[in-house]
């Protein structure tokens, strides 16, 4: 397969537009800090690669981007995330709102087990009351399926338990529901760590033509996968107190072909991690 | 699996990597699992043919008509079960009424919103309510619900309500109402603390997933947590429902044990463990006795409805969601 990244940086326009903005985020959990002072913009219908070893704090930078960080116990943040322009932690702006404009996928699985899979897909925008009528529920959900590339493998059976489905299967699944809801920016937290390695290609195919019509911010451990899939690349590294900061943040292909900081090297290399 | 395990070839492996000694204690061990197993099914087993038995003299005298006369007179040996069977059935609505939304909002408040010190000991004292012998709730019930109830909360109700006929006639503080309420009250810790248990085992994934999609925390409990945690929160209701339905002293102390039907859930009434528990000492026929213990055969045929009717609900709950139970 082409690598991805070889086209990203051919489209990648010279005039871009910052859809999502990390100014000085920093988190905690209890008195521990995770992350420290992450600046990082994510550039409007681009693919973004958080990578680096685990517990570099790649997966909590993710979650302050739509403030799910703070649904932890005792989780705390600081800095601005521009959305748009709007910083998402003003006191003004409701984080419940925030999280429909920035939908999320997870790193295993997670459909609504109750539901059926057309339940599943439509949820979100039942709950944020987008809609409640039956047609319109049912074109966003075709909309949605056919965006997660799912819509052929299941349009037989959408009132079947979502759990009738494989797991690849369901992951599409949680994208197509994440994707129902229309956002503007999509978080991506390893999704594929869970699933097969053909269920994990079809993931990143659909992933190339998800940068269309959004912004898609993806974490992953895996080098391979950062090198296929996305436009930009930030090397996220703990320090000796294991707390996560960004060490070099550019496009793809230059962070895997010149990286700047011998530490991105050891990393691509294999030297460690 | 199975199949590989029968079949001579493992058997043999596994046979040899056995000492002689491990072989018999394996043996052993099976074997006392098996008993202990087996106790249950012999006790229920025994339980009913007993109950028949013993009752088999009043079967045969009232015939299934015992089921749905109101006739309760030891004087001329007339016996029948329905004002036992509706107090048992009514007071055990109420209670499972009450005690269902009562323990489920509370264990929607302590699993989910309230902070962990908050949560923590008004769970421990949840726990210690269900360890509340029995006759201390009938007590407190006597002396302080009925006299309350009877004086202040049945006259508001009736004022406003009183032209429903559960709301009319005489108020006398102990009755229906007073005996569902108490025993909501005793069975309320067992709704709660199981539901606090099953909700807080619903995948923390499955809440993210909701919020992550813009639902509320209101939303994310009524349509994602409650619903995944909802055939075992039946489960809870139903062994809480198995209590009220057994539960003798405490309901005998503020039912009023008089055996008559009545529309007013004010009116006194008489369940059917209290009308065993009452009159087993002075049942001086040998008919008497066969329909009290007739009696004891009703309760345990309800029992056994309500869990197997709780059964069903759970299993096509679980196949609803592609799961086998």
């Amino acid at each position: 397969m082409q690598p991805a990244v070889v086209a990203a940086k051919d489209t990648v326009p010279d005039l871009v537009e910052i859809a999502l903005s990390a100014q000085a985020v920093s988190a905690w959990y209890g008195s521990k800090l995770a992350i420290r002072d992450i600046n990082l913009d994510f550039i409007r219908n681009s693919i973004t690669a958080l990578m680096g070893p685990s517990g570099c704090g790649k997966t909590t930078f993710l979650r302050c981007l739509n403030r799910i960080h703070e649904s932890a116990l005792d989780a705390r943040t600081a800095g601005k995330v521009l959305l748009a322009g709007t910083n998402i932690y003003d006191a003004d702006v409701n984080p419940v709102v925030t999280r429909r404009r920035i939908g999320m996928v997870f790193q295993r699985p997670n459909p609504f087990p109750t539901m059926s899979i057309l339940e599943n897909v439509t949820s979100g925008p039942r709950y944020t009351g987008m809609t409640n009528e039956p047609r319109e529920l049912a074109d966003l959900a075709e909309e949605a399926l056919r965006r997660a590339a799912l819509f052929d493998e299941v349009k037989d059976k959408l009132r079947d338990p979502a759990l009738s489905l494989s797991g690849g299967q369901q992951q599409r699944l949680c994208i197509a529901r994440a994707l129902a809801v229309k956002p503007e920016v999509l978080l991506m937290d390893e999704p594929t760590s869970a699933l097969d390695p053909l269920s994990t290609l079809k993931i990143e195919e659909l992933m190339e033509h998800l940068a269309a019509d959004f912004t898609v911010v993806i974490v992953t451990h895996n080098l391979q996968q950062a090198a296929r899939v996305s436009h930009f690349t930030a090397f996220m590294l703990g320090d000796a107190d294991r707390v996560g900061s960004v060490v070099e943040f550019a496009p793809t292909g230059e962070i895997f072909t010149h990286p700047k900081d011998s530490r991105t090297e050891d990393y691509i290399t294999g030297r460690f991690g | 699996m199975s199949l590989e395990l029968d079949s001579p070839r493992t058997v043999e492996v596994s046979q040899r990597g056995l000492t002689a000694r491990q072989a018999i204690a394996d043996r052993v061990f099976r074997i006392g699992l098996v008993a202990a197993t087996l106790t249950f099914v012999i006790l229920i087993a025994g339980l009913f043919a007993e109950l028949v038995h013993g009752s088999w003299e009043s079967l045969v005298a009232f015939g299934p008509k015992f089921l749905w006369s109101s006739e309760w007179n030891p004087v001329t040996n007339h016996f029948g079960a329905l004002p036992f069977i509706y107090g048992t059935v009514v007071s055990s609505a109420i209670a499972i009424l009450v005690a269902g939304v009562v323990g489920i909002a509370a264990a929607v408040f302590l699993a989910e919103f309230a902070p962990p010190a908050v949560a923590r000991p008004i769970s421990f004292f949840i726990e210690l309510l269900a360890a509340v012998p029995s006759v201390v709730f009938g007590l407190w019930g006597l002396f302080v619900l009925a006299p309350f109830l009877g004086s202040t909360v049945d006259p508001f109700i009736q004022r406003y309500l009183g032209f429903l006929p559960m709301f009319s006639g005489g108020i006398y503080g102990i009755g229906l109402l007073t005996a569902g309420l108490l025993l909501a009250l005793m069975i309320v810790p067992t709704v709660a603390a199981i539901a606090r248990d099953l909700i807080q085992a619903v995948p923390n994934e499955l809440r993210e997933a909701s919020i992550s999609l813009g639902a509320t925390r209101w939303e994310t409990v009524v349509h994602v947590v409650l619903p995944s945690a909802r055939a075992g929160i039946v489960g809870a209701c139903v062994l809480a429902l198995g209590r009220a339905l057994g539960e003798t002293i405490a309901a005998t102390m503020v039912i009023g044990n008089r055996p008559a039907i009545s529309a007013s859930l004010f009116a006194p009434s008489y369940t059917l463990s209290s009308v065993i528990a009452n009159e087993f000492t002075e049942a001086t026929s040998s008919l008497y006795l066969s329909a009290l213990l007739e009696l004891g055969l009703i309760l345990f045929v309800i029992s056994f409805i309500v869990n197997g009717c709780a059964r069903i609900l759970m299993w096509s709950m679980l196949r609803s969601q592609g799961r086998r139970p």
